[in-house]
């Protein structure tokens, strides 16, 4: 047998790379305060002797496994170890560095720790991306991830590092912040959805509601959402001043109000455009075949149409509900709340820990939010039908 | 005469565009009643022109580098040495697009400051989506026959992809540059929370000062520029599919 170039796994080659590159960068940054640059540790300086010896070996072993062609589960599962390796090295990095007693000091990630993780979340990616898991098997890996994570949080083990010192001195306002995020994401979403698939169905029926309805959504969408929350501030306010009990509702210029109406403008094109999309799919058998059973229109729709366009209604809802959380973070602009609150401030206080409190929650919850719902609409696809259609386009 | 129409319909746009960068304060009357306490219905501080040209050359900049590196990675992974890296690159598109753009920018700035680069990268990062997307399905469902056609007449690799596969592909890869400018003239408003040189200054401007006449100039700008744009680049789409002779669009 040949020990060749065509043992060697080529996906493998980039994340030994990154990895060995992350082996050598700096692992923990060490910071005197919250706001000072930070001095970048290596390796065997952040890390007790022995841990940082285990973490160095270990990283070898999966990087020769990223190199190879093995069975594909097999690097999977050293991926997923060497990830909670890492989670364990850093949190333990965070302890030995801080000086007893030190409440000004912080550390946090650094360059070769991101590095790491990123090799080897490229090799699980990769390895799943081969593999193709199953949709419920998809959303159970997801979860059983999520599940690590909170748990990793709930035992303290990340205490020391800098984010969950900003965490733990604004606990409070974090999980306020969080409930506004998800009902700014969440509640525009379902308005979007009650008012935007009748108004699909009206376009596809109404041939000239159809382009009229579609372009003034699509020039919706090129309004910068910045520019459109601060325009929706006006006619809020004068609703609020003019309309008797709209100030009572919690309808005011700034705040939620105009947010929440922003992202239901912004979700209104994919949810009209998806149900079009999906209706003009229906094959047109399939509707012969309900007319010939004596099918009225309404009963054609509910039990024939809309069933049929349903996989691809399902995309608008995830191609909404992603582009929602990402953007509700600009909500904080006007005072809308959400997590972009901690993004901002942290962005004014060159505080990057805050930012990160801000980002990474909005970053993990597109994430599942796009993991959970293709999974779904896969699972609710007739077999081979493609789940590329409808438009994936995202707003700013 | 539709056709006509919508012409000179952004032929007005495109005029009322140009006039009101060149000359603002010919407008002022008509946005004072937006403004309270005698507030500047203008934005003044800088010129609108000149940051009409920072955000396009921005925009224009971050979007060459994106065409040029997605282009390049989605013909790698369609090559047979790099055919290993599909199911990975597909996903990765696929991850990147949860990433909101506000998250980028605000991650980008401890790795490259304040300013210009932040916007540059986060743009140049969210630019390559569309374009990927678009040239690995352009070059990934070529027509078979074209294909047989190209390897009997003892066309190289390189001269297939050149001569063949590019040409065919193009009209698609045109759309993903167009979605991708799109989404990038919207973002770079963005980057002004950055501090970026870019019309989202107007806006944010506007916003701290509670100036409505400010948030619309600055907003209607960008979507003037962009519908313009768009309607530009679906324009050269069209002539180009044509000329493939294929029927396919993004």
């Amino acid at each position: 047998m040949r020990f060749g170039l065509n043992r060697i796994d080529r996906v493998g080659v980039v994340v030994a790379l990154i990895a060995a590159y992350g082996l050598v960068a700096p692992f923990a940054l060490f910071r005197a305060n919250r706001i000072v640059q930070g001095e970048g540790r290596s390796l065997f300086s952040a890390l007790p002797p022995s841990l940082g010896a285990i973490l160095l070996v270990l990283s070898a072993i999966a990087i020769v496994m990223a190199l190879l062609r093995l069975p594909l589960f097999l690097k999977l599962l050293a991926s997923l170890v060497m990830l909670a390796v890492l989670a364990f090295a850093i949190g333990n990095a965070a302890g030995f560095l801080t000086p007893e007693g030190n409440n000004y000091a912080r550390v946090s990630p650094g360059s070769g720790f991101w590095l790491l993780s990123a090799a080897f979340a490229l090799l699980a990616t990769d390895c799943l991306a081969r593999l193709r898991p199953p949709p419920w098997m998809r959303i159970a890996i997801l979860t059983a991830i999520i599940a690590a994570i909170a748990f990793v949080l709930a035992s303290g083990l990340w205490d020391g590092l800098s984010i969950l010192k900003e965490y733990s001195s604004r606990a409070d306002t974090f999980w306020l912040e969080a409930g506004r995020h998800v009902t700014l994401a969440l509640g525009s979403l379902a308005v979007a959805a009650v008012v935007g698939i009748p108004l699909g169905i009206l376009c596809h029926r109404v041939e000239p509601a159809r382009s009229a309805i579609l372009n003034l959504l699509n020039i919706v969408q090129t309004i910068p959402s910045i520019a459109l929350f601060g325009i929706l501030i006006g006619p809020l306010s004068w609703v609020a001043a003019n309309v008797p009990g709209a100030a009572d509702l919690g309808i005011r210029g700034i705040g939620m109000a105009p947010a929440f109406l922003a992202l239901f403008l912004y979700s209104l094109l994919p949810m009209v455009a998806n149900t079009v999309g999906g209706l003009a799919g229906v094959p047109a058998e399939a509707n012969d075949a309900a007319r010939g059973v004596g099918m009225t229109d309404r009963q054609r729709l509910t039990q024939v149409e809309l069933p049929l366009a349903f996989p691809v209604i399902l995309t608008g809802i995830r191609i909404v509900l992603v582009q929602n959380i990402g953007l509700a973070t600009i909500a904080a602009l006007i005072g809308g709340g959400g997590f972009g609150v901690f993004v901002f401030q942290g962005l004014g206080q060159t505080a990057m820990d805050l930012v990160l409190l801000g980002a990474v929650p909005t970053v993990t919850m597109a994430f599942a939010a796009a993991v959970i719902l293709d999974a779904i609409v896969e699972l609710v696809a007739p077999a081979n039908a493609g789940s590329g259609t409808g438009r994936k386009e995202a707003t700013a | 005469m539709r056709v006509g129409l919508s012409f000179l319909i952004r032929l007005a746009v495109l005029l009322a565009l140009a006039t009101f960068l060149a000359r603002p304060e010919w407008f002022a009357s008509l946005l004072r009643p937006l403004t309270e306490n005698g507030a500047p219905p203008v934005y003044v501080q800088a010129s609108l022109l000149s940051l009409t040209i920072s955000h396009l050359l921005m925009v224009f900049a971050a979007t060459i580098a994106s065409t040029l590196v997605a282009v390049g990675l989605a013909i790698l992974v369609t090559r047979e040495s790099g055919r290993e890296f599909l199911p990975l690159s597909r996903s990765l598109v696929n991850i990147g697009q949860t990433f909101p753009p506000v998250a980028v920018l605000a991650l980008a700035v401890p790795m490259l400051g304040f300013g210009t680069w932040p916007t540059l990268i986060a743009l140049f990062l969210y630019g390559l989506l569309p374009i990927f997307e678009n040239t690995l399905t352009g070059l990934t469902t070529l027509p078979g026959p074209v294909m047989e056609a190209a390897r009997g007449t003892g066309m190289t690799g390189w001269q297939r992809l050149i001569k063949v596969e590019l040409p065919l592909a193009f009209p698609l890869i045109l759309g993903g540059i167009r979605l991708s400018i799109v989404i990038s003239l919207a973002t770079a408003t963005i980057g002004s929370t950055v501090a970026a040189r870019t019309l989202g200054e107007v806006i944010i401007a506007g916003l701290q000062s509670n100036n409505l006449a400010f948030i619309l100039q600055g907003g209607v700008v960008v979507a003037a520029l962009a519908v313009l744009i768009y309607d530009t680049l679906v324009f050269a789409e069209r002539l180009a599919a044509q000329r493939t002779g294929l029927n396919r669009t993004a």
